[in-house]
């Protein structure tokens, strides 16, 4: 097959698009938790930690019994605790957003890994859960290509998209949306509103950790449908490489989050086509080095929330 | 109400006090994880702390294990000193280890007394090398280097794996992805018989020395401390950033690749792909809890070190899981970073 006749064949097959919007998902609830996040001015790398945390508590729930949607539940509400954490440190106490987000990730991560050795004292293989089902929706299927490829998705990918137009809605169209955006571009504007600048900062970093638990959980309960040691394997870091590629936009974070999706398919495509011919490494390389590349590629032009970073204090400027 | 009022210094006391404090305080937090799981707790810590420090070998296990971490907490210290947040330790160290091996395993000839200080200067440079991208990528175009140098993590982990698997792989070696030995002459002598603790101890502790002389006599550190402290008055006051910030990236990421030679010089004799369990992240706790200090950086690491060594310990013995190391360490560094604001605030009631 000569490769432009592979690469067309891949782009019409729904299973590759079925593939790419699957891997997208876990990216998709990330950049978003990413986004409110720093829209409101403040940096949370304790996505890493709360990707595992979500992945591990959402599964653990549902082994010990509970629904799936109530794993997801559990999930987030896991991911705000730990946004919590690094919200209290960060926002009214000032710290540094670096290293405060780099404890927050070893703090849930070493709690997830203890609470699962507790839960599951001697096991050799992790144990499954029954996973989410593909939500076969009837109106799709009439879709060339992208229909049979939605109709793949779970539910979760489905909450991913909805909550991206949630998020879009409310930070472009209400009142609330202006306060988020203005409080990470010039809060002392905010408190001249008389707004609390602490509490909208606290609440974004609290629902955007939540987020991005659902996309830990994501991995446990739809696509490995297991708790593995290092599963989260970097993809924390990643939605925040895409965050600062989107510009900080939902609109663009979606398509980057999918066409990094589409990308990563790809490269697993191509790893099949050329066999052993190239070390395996190398295409498991390409996501970061994607990732790193992406930022080089808007670094001129990342157009970064004024605040970003940027402790407040009442009273300073 | 309370209020926080700056300080103008900071009494000395204080300073050796709050990590104390701070360290006690993760130590209780813990506390709650463990009781809430049914570990007997005061049994779980008196583990941890006979298994760090209660015999001749349990000290130099936790020597030995502070080795690694000493280099990586130096590396993460000057660097965050300058506010460049090198994360990526981690990765440095398996690509200096990597280099150590290229150079120091017999597959390039060299006089005998000069393998030694071949594989030194190999793994610093491969990991200088490492971090340069970033601290670049930082000063001429402002991208974040926190992002940038733990996406370099998994990149480097992968391409040693890779090399384990493909020219780097011992035929002597079973079929185990592992690199050949270093040879005899270029290994760092253990300093006791029967004993692992290893000369890499002594290399860590000069370099410690070394960071301190630096960042507090020299010229060079008066500037790396100018521009942690304020970028903007120190480009006012002539001092080129960029500079600083190369430098301080070759410092950092070369000692931390200094780890990895020293980890497989000294302590395990080959390379292969799980030789590292996490000191580069654990080397960003060891300099925190120092106060980014060098010389302070020889008791934070020991410390830290005296958790993981003591946790396995305790966790063969008693069966509570030795993630609680983890927990501990993760728990010092938020709590540590919680009382340095007790360091340059003071509290005022009214």
């Amino acid at each position: 097959m000569t490769n432009a006749a592979f690469l067309v064949d891949l782009v019409g097959s729904a299973s590759f698009w079925s593939a790419a919007i699957r891997i997208a998902t876990p990216l998709l609830f990330g950049v978003l938790g990413a986004l409110i996040c720093e829209r409101a001015g403040v940096l949370n790398l304790g996505i890493e930690g709360i990707f595992t945390a979500g992945a591990m508590a959402g599964w653990l729930a549902v082994y010990l019994g509970a629904g799936l949607w109530t794993g997801l539940a559990v999930a987030a509400l896991t991911g705000a605790a730990f946004g919590l954490v690094h919200a209290l440190l960060t926002v009214p106490l000032g710290l540094s957003q670096h290293v405060t987000g780099i404890g927050v990730t070893l703090f849930a991560t070493s709690l997830a890994y203890f609470t699962y050795r507790v839960a599951l004292p001697n096991v050799a293989s992790p144990p499954r859960i029954e996973p989410f089902g593909p939500l076969d929706l009837p109106f799709l299927s009439s879709i060339p290509v992208i229909g049979p490829a939605l109709a793949a998705q779970t539910a979760p990918t489905w909450l991913a998209f909805a909550l991206f137009a949630l998020v879009a809605l409310v930070l472009a169209r209400t009142p609330l949306g202006l306060a988020l955006r203005a409080v990470g571009e010039n809060p002392a504007a905010v408190e001249a509103q008389g707004l609390g600048v602490h509490a909208l900062r606290i609440g974004a970093v609290v629902a955007g950790s939540a987020v991005m638990a659902l996309g830990g959980a994501f991995l446990t309960m739809s696509a490995f449908n297991a708790f593995f040691f290092e599963m989260t394997a970097g993809r924390g870091w990643i939605c925040i490489a895409l965050t600062v590629f989107a510009s900080w936009k939902p609109g663009r974070a979606l398509v980057g989050a999918l066409l990094f999706g589409a990308f990563d398919a790809f490269q697993l495509r191509l790893q099949h086509q050329v066999g052993g011919a190239v070390p395996g490494q190398v295409f498991l390389m390409l996501p970061y080095l994607l990732s790193i590349a992406a930022l080089i590629l808007v670094a001129r032009r990342a157009d970064y929330p004024k605040a970003l970073m940027v402790p407040y204090f009442k009273g300073s400027r | 109400m309370i209020r926080f009022e700056p300080r103008t210094r900071t009494p000395l006391a204080l300073r050796l006090l709050l990590p104390v404090l701070s360290v006690l305080a993760a130590l209780a937090l813990a506390a709650i994880p463990l009781a809430l799981a049914g570990a007997p707790v005061w049994t779980a810590y008196a583990g941890i702390a006979t298994g760090a420090a209660g015999s001749l070998f349990a000290l130099t296990e936790t020597l030995t294990r502070a080795t690694p971490l000493l280099f990586t907490g130096l590396a993460a210290a000057i660097a965050f000193r300058a506010r460049l947040f090198n994360i990526g330790a981690e990765g440095q160290l398996y690509l200096g280890a990597l280099a150590a091996v290229a150079v120091g395993s017999g597959a390039i000839a060299l006089p005998p007394p000069l393998v030694l200080p071949a594989i030194l200067v190999a793994a610093f440079a491969a990991g200088a090398l490492l971090m340069l991208g970033p601290a670049l990528l930082k000063t001429r175009l402002g991208v974040d280097e926190v992002v940038t140098t733990l996406l370099l993590n998994f990149v480097v982990l992968l391409f040693v794996q890779m090399m384990l698997e493909g020219p780097f792989k011992d035929p002597m070696g079973g079929g185990w992805p592992q690199s050949e030995p270093i040879l005899p002459e270029g290994a760092l002598p253990p300093l006791f018989e029967r004993m692992r603790v290893h000369a890499g101890l002594l290399l860590a502790l000069a370099a410690a020395i070394a960071a301190q002389v630096l960042m507090g006599r020299t010229t060079l550190g008066l500037k790396i401390r100018a521009v942690g402290d304020n970028p903007a008055a120190s480009r006012f006051a002539g001092i080129g950033i960029t500079g600083v910030t190369v430098t301080v990236a070759v410092l950092s990421g070369g000692l931390a690749g200094l780890a990895g030679a020293s980890e497989v010089a000294g302590l395990k004799g080959y390379l292969t792909s799980d030789l590292s369990r996490g000191f580069g992240y654990a080397g960003i706790v060891v300099a925190t809890l120092a106060g980014l200090q060098p010389l302070a950086v020889v008791p934070a690491a020991l410390f830290v070190a005296g958790i993981f060594v003591g946790a396995d310990t305790m966790s063969r013995q008693v069966g509570v899981s030795n993630y609680v190391a983890d927990l501990i360490v993760a728990l010092a560094l938020l709590c540590v970073l919680v009382g340095g604001l007790f360091q340059r605030y003071r509290p005022r009631w009214s």
